[in-house]
């Protein structure tokens, strides 16, 4: 399968690509504060090839979602722009956008109407874009809902008569009914079960061949990662900080961060005791972010140059890494 | 030389009336926590594993019955006892960790009234050795600056910090037992370590005995002596981690085991092993066994009577008509490289 | 594809899946076991019926005049008469007929009145708390001056400038009533809103429109509804107190505020003349306000598990 990416043609552009993409919100904190700008994205280089799975880490808050939300075409970036097949998402409509790209979300609670029949959630996609007649419509509900796994029995069931890992099924079923390229899924396990979820992690994984899909897939599960990605981008604080492929990164982790985040992951082996992880406890507020490179409050390999310089992303060919270290 | 049992509860079960009938959310569960001794109990969701620990703390809703043969900490009764007396063992003898700890932080209060509170309320000092017992908690749960920190109000921390608050909390008093629901479930990866290392590194100094209840493999794996596997309400297979994640041998856990991505072991892009089927609804009277319908092994004596522990030796046991053989010759780790 | 993956496509239903009611369901369920809805919903529904089969079903002209037939006691009084079971007016009219037929100025003012202040006041409602920013500042701003305005006053006012004409009654019931909608559906829809599958559907590039109207108002109808039904009640009432006061409805149309009022000099020796009307609003507002209550106890959502 990786074989396979690395040796895609050259000639064609990436399914996705981000150039210095930022987002800023201007937030007041209180009733009369100025308002603040809170850089919750911060120049972001990245590319998702076509047939890729992009995983996108780090800790909460660290600017996932939103960066989730520029590529589906919801935010705008503040700067910086996204290519979508090389061209700039902010060229396209929203609706040809969504031909293109499609979210999976987290919370199966919320991510249905409770007021809708599974058939009018899926159907909604083919009625915002008036695709096929009334029949046409049903039968490729009917197909899609037997691709993702759900009993034909269902269609007129509404999400609250559904399982956790049934009413994810729908929300993958509503995303790939539009017959998307990309799809962005935000989290899509992290509210369910292991046992729904490897069920749903299978189906992701299937589809992806079936239908030669592309995922930017954003989790802070990192076996979850190893297990699906081909390539992977750390954040920080709404900085890319490490990126590279997924094989790379998790045999040889260079940023700091990335180390600690790999070593806080606990597999199931009980000889094995808890790791020590040696960062420090000072939280960055995103309002106010440290000086010179993001981490170094935390960073336990931090040095004088850390705190007074702000580190450049270093393009080492397969892999980025921002860190004064490498 | 025997260790000292601090926490024994024998065939609890708890019931709750909802419309459709009677939940019978925890049936038949024994655990036993000695001191100094960490019991994970791991299971997935609406298994039970929250209502057995209200049950523990006595603080289940008004429309749950419990029924026990033995509850006991410490050796002392925990059945008979009145409301009053309990709440004040309570945060003195045993202490509980939630999930969201603001929810168990009051927001109108300082940390530090807070902390001092406890200690006071259950009549170990005065205000001034309050304050110098929260402040060496503070220090010890790692926190920077303990005497400014407790200053703070709830919100003003950060999930983490929060957290270890709890932690510190619990603690004042000295118990003999801990209970943890979830305590790391809203924490991030690397905050998750540093707070079951904390967590793990005070229970072993103070001699607590903990109770850690969990959906994570990998938190049980590294944290527990001995693991209580539940499903539906019951406890369907104890062991110590080494026995379940070695030779797991009730079909369920597994399951479990097969169901996760573990790097090293499980082969990017594979497929991985899944449990087919649905949990069941606990209302009513269901006969045989709970698993069978997700169970690759079930035969005709699955669908009757009452499947009974299977006891291997000393605290291990599974609920499972299979012989520890077969079920065990079933069992292959799945991708295992 | 791997069959495992697949399982649950398996169309029979597992062993121990148990069927949880569908929203319609559960509500046909509770409105069939809610004894005030149904009470006041057959009230209503009569009180609808009688409305629009007047014509039909009145024994008389409400309008004809027999002044030879004055002030007739009801059937159960010592002169009554089939002819007129509910006695006749000052001016010999058919007191029964006159009723019938007030249903109808009654119904059609507080139906009217509710509906268009729910669809005024529930589109600014939704439109604030979907948008949020500038515009829910805006039509914070507007609710803010209603809820200032002494409401009876600018209605009794614009009345005596607009008269008493059934439209002109309506328009002015709903400026009345809009802010209750626009403030209950704006923090709804503010609830709401936040919801991926908001997300969702603006990621599918769906119209603001068909958003507000397609995926938020099913959400917010139980609210508009029991709002609605309450409005509708008092709408009735006001009308009834307008048409008292010769404000409302001008003679001769039969309205039951009217028909009290004209009963009003004869209050002693033909109590009936106002007991009658009276009794007919105070059994319509009761009957819509059980049936309001009985809405939002069926519609109330149920929990997750
Ligand atoms: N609409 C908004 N207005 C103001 N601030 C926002 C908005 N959306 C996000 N933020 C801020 O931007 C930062 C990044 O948020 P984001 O939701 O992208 O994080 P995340 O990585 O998805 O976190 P999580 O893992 O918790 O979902 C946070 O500090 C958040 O408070
Ligand atoms: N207050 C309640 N009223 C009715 N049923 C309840 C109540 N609390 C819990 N239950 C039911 O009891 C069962 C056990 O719930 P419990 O909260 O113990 O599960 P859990 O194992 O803690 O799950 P989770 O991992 O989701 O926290 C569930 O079926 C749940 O629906
Ligand atoms: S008792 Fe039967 S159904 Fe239950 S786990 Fe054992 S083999 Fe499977
Ligand atoms: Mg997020
Ligand atoms: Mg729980």
């Amino acid at each position: 399968m990786k074989d396979q990416i690395s040796s895609s043609p050259e000639k064609l552009p990436p399914a996705l690509e981000c150039r210095d993409v930022g987002r800023t919100f201007m937030i007041k904190r209180g009733m009369f504060a100025q308002k603040q700008p809170l850089k919750a994205v911060q120049d972001i280089n990245l590319k998702i090839n076509r047939g890729d799975v992009l995983a996108i880490v780090g800790e909460s808050g660290c600017g996932k979602t939103t960066l989730a939300q520029m590529l589906l075409g919801l935010l705008q970036p503040t700067n910086g722009e996204i290519l979508l097949d090389g061209q700039p998402i902010n060229s396209i409509s929203i609706k040809e956008i969504a031909t293109k790209v499609q979210p999976v979300f987290q919370d199966p609670y919320s991510s249905l109407n409770p007021r809708k029949t599974i058939e009018q959630i899926i159907l909604l996609p083919l009625i915002v874009h008036k695709i096929g007649t009334v029949k046409d419509r049903r039968e490729r509900v009917e197909k899609y809902m037997r691709l993702v796994g759900l009993p034909k029995r269902l269609v007129h069931s509404y999400p609250n008569q559904l399982s956790g890992g049934q009413r994810q099924r729908v929300a993958i079923a509503r995303a790939l009914i539009m017959e998307p390229k990309i799809v962005v899924c935000d989290e899509p396990t992290s509210a369910l079960d292991v046992s729904v979820q490897a069920h749903i992690l299978n189906l992701l994984q299937d589809l992806r061949t079936k239908l030669d899909l592309t995922y930017a897939f954003i989790s802070h599960d990192l076996a979850v990662v190893e297990h699906l990605a081909d390539s992977v981008a750390v954040m920080y604080l709404g900085r890319l900080i490490e990126f590279g492929k997924a094989a790379d990164i998790f045999s040889n982790p260079q940023h700091p961060y990335t180390r600690a985040l790999l070593d806080s992951v606990l597999t199931p082996d009980p000889s094995l005791g808890l790791p020590k992880i040696t960062l420090g406890k000072g939280l960055p507020n995103p309002l106010s972010p440290p000086s010179g490179c993001y981490f170094h409050p935390r960073c336990p390999e931090a040095t004088e140059e850390c705190h007074q310089h702000t580190p450049v992303l270093k393009d080492t060919g397969e892999r980025l890494v921002e860190c004064h270290l490498h | 030389m025997t260790v000292p049992v601090v926490l024994n509860v024998e065939n609890l079960s708890v019931e709750i009336t909802v419309p459709a009938g009677t939940l019978h959310a925890v049936s038949n569960l024994s655990l036993k926590v000695h001191q100094g001794e960490t019991l994970c109990i791991v299971g997935e969701s609406g298994c039970g594993k929250s209502i057995t620990s209200l049950a523990i703390m006595n603080l289940l809703p008004s429309k749950a019955k419990l029924t026990a043969d033995t509850m006991s900490l410490e050796g002392r009764d925990l059945l008979d006892i009145r409301e009053s007396e309990f709440a004040s063992l309570r945060g003195d003898r045993i202490g509980m960790i939630f999930q969201d700890p603001m929810t168990s932080l009051n927001p109108v209060f300082r940390i530090g009234e807070q902390l001092e509170e406890v200690y006071i309320q259950h009549g170990k000092g005065g205000r001034k050795e309050a304050r110098e017992r929260a402040e060496f908690l503070l220090e010890k749960v790692g926190i920077i600056a303990p005497a400014e920190r407790l200053s703070q109000y709830p919100h003003q921390l950060s999930g983490g910090l929060r957290q270890r608050m709890m932690i510190a909390m619990t603690l004042m008093c000295d118990p003999a037992m801990i209970i943890a629901d979830e305590p790391t479930t809203a924490l991030d990866v690397t905050m998750q370590a540093q707070t079951l290392n904390l967590l793990r590194s005070l229970q072993k100094e103070c001699n607590t005995g903990l109770v850690l209840i969990t959906h994570d493999l990998g938190i049980v794996a590294r944290m527990a002596d001995r693991v209580m596997v539940m499903y539906a309400g019951r406890s369907v297979e104890t062991g110590t981690a080494v026995e379940i994640f070695e030779k797991p041998t009730h079909p369920y856990t597994q399951g479990l085991i097969n169901c996760i991505p573990v790097p090293g072991r499980t082969k990017p892009g594979s497929h991985l092993g899944s449990i087919r089927g649905i949990v069941p609804a606990l209302v009513g009277d269901i006969e045989g066994c709970m698993f069978r319908n997700r169970c690759d092994h079930v035969s005709e004596e699955c669908y009757s009577g009452e499947i009974g522990l299977n006891e291997i030796s000393e605290g291990r046991a599974y609920r499972c008509l299979l012989s520890p053989e077969e079920s065990l010759r079933n069992f292959k780790l799945k991708g295992a490289a | 594809m791997n069959n495992q993956s697949l399982d649950t496509t398996d169309d029979r239903a597992d062993e121990f899946e148990v069927s949880v009611p569908s929203p319609p369901e559960l509500m046909k369920r509770r409105a069939k076991s809610h004894i005030g809805f149904i009470l006041g919903g057959s009230v209503v529904l009569i009180a609808l019926l009688v409305a629009i089969f007047a014509p039909v079903l009145a024994p008389a002209d409400p309008y004809d005049q027999d002044l030879t037939r004055r002030l007739i006691d009801p059937i159960w009084g010592a002169k009554g008469t089939w002819k007129n079971p509910l006695g006749t007016d000052a001016l010999g009219r058919d007191y029964l007929s006159r009723i019938m037929f007030g249903s109808q100025v009654s119904l059609m003012i507080g139906f009217f009145a509710a509906a268009v202040s729910a669809i005024v006041g529930s589109c600014i409602g939704m439109i604030g708390g979907y948008f949020g920013g500038r515009i829910d500042n805006f039509i914070m701003y507007l609710i803010n001056v209603k809820l200032a305005l002494p409401g009876l006053l600018v209605a009794l006012s614009l009345v005596s400038v607009f008269g008493g004409s059934i439209i002109a009654l309506i328009l002015i019931l709903s400026f009345l009533f809009w802010d209750r909608y626009a403030v209950v559906t704006r923090s709804v829809t503010q609830q709401i809103r936040v919801n991926d599958y908001i997300t969702a559907a603006q990621a599918l590039g769906t119209s603001h429109t068909r958003i507000i109207l397609g995926e938020i108002l099913p959400n917010v109808m139980n609210q508009i509804i029991v709002i609605a039904s309450l409005e509708m009640a008092v709408a009735i009432i006001i009308e009834a107190a307008l048409s008292f006061l010769g404000l409302g409805v001008q003679p001769p149309t039969p309205s039951w505020g009217l028909l009290v009022s004209e009963g009003r000099s004869f209050m002693f020796f033909k109590p009936h003349l106002i007991v009658l009307p009276g009794m007919a609003i105070f059994l319509l507002v009761i009957a819509i306000n059980m049936m309001g209550d009985g809405i939002r106890d069926i519609t109330a959502p149920e929990g997750r598990n």
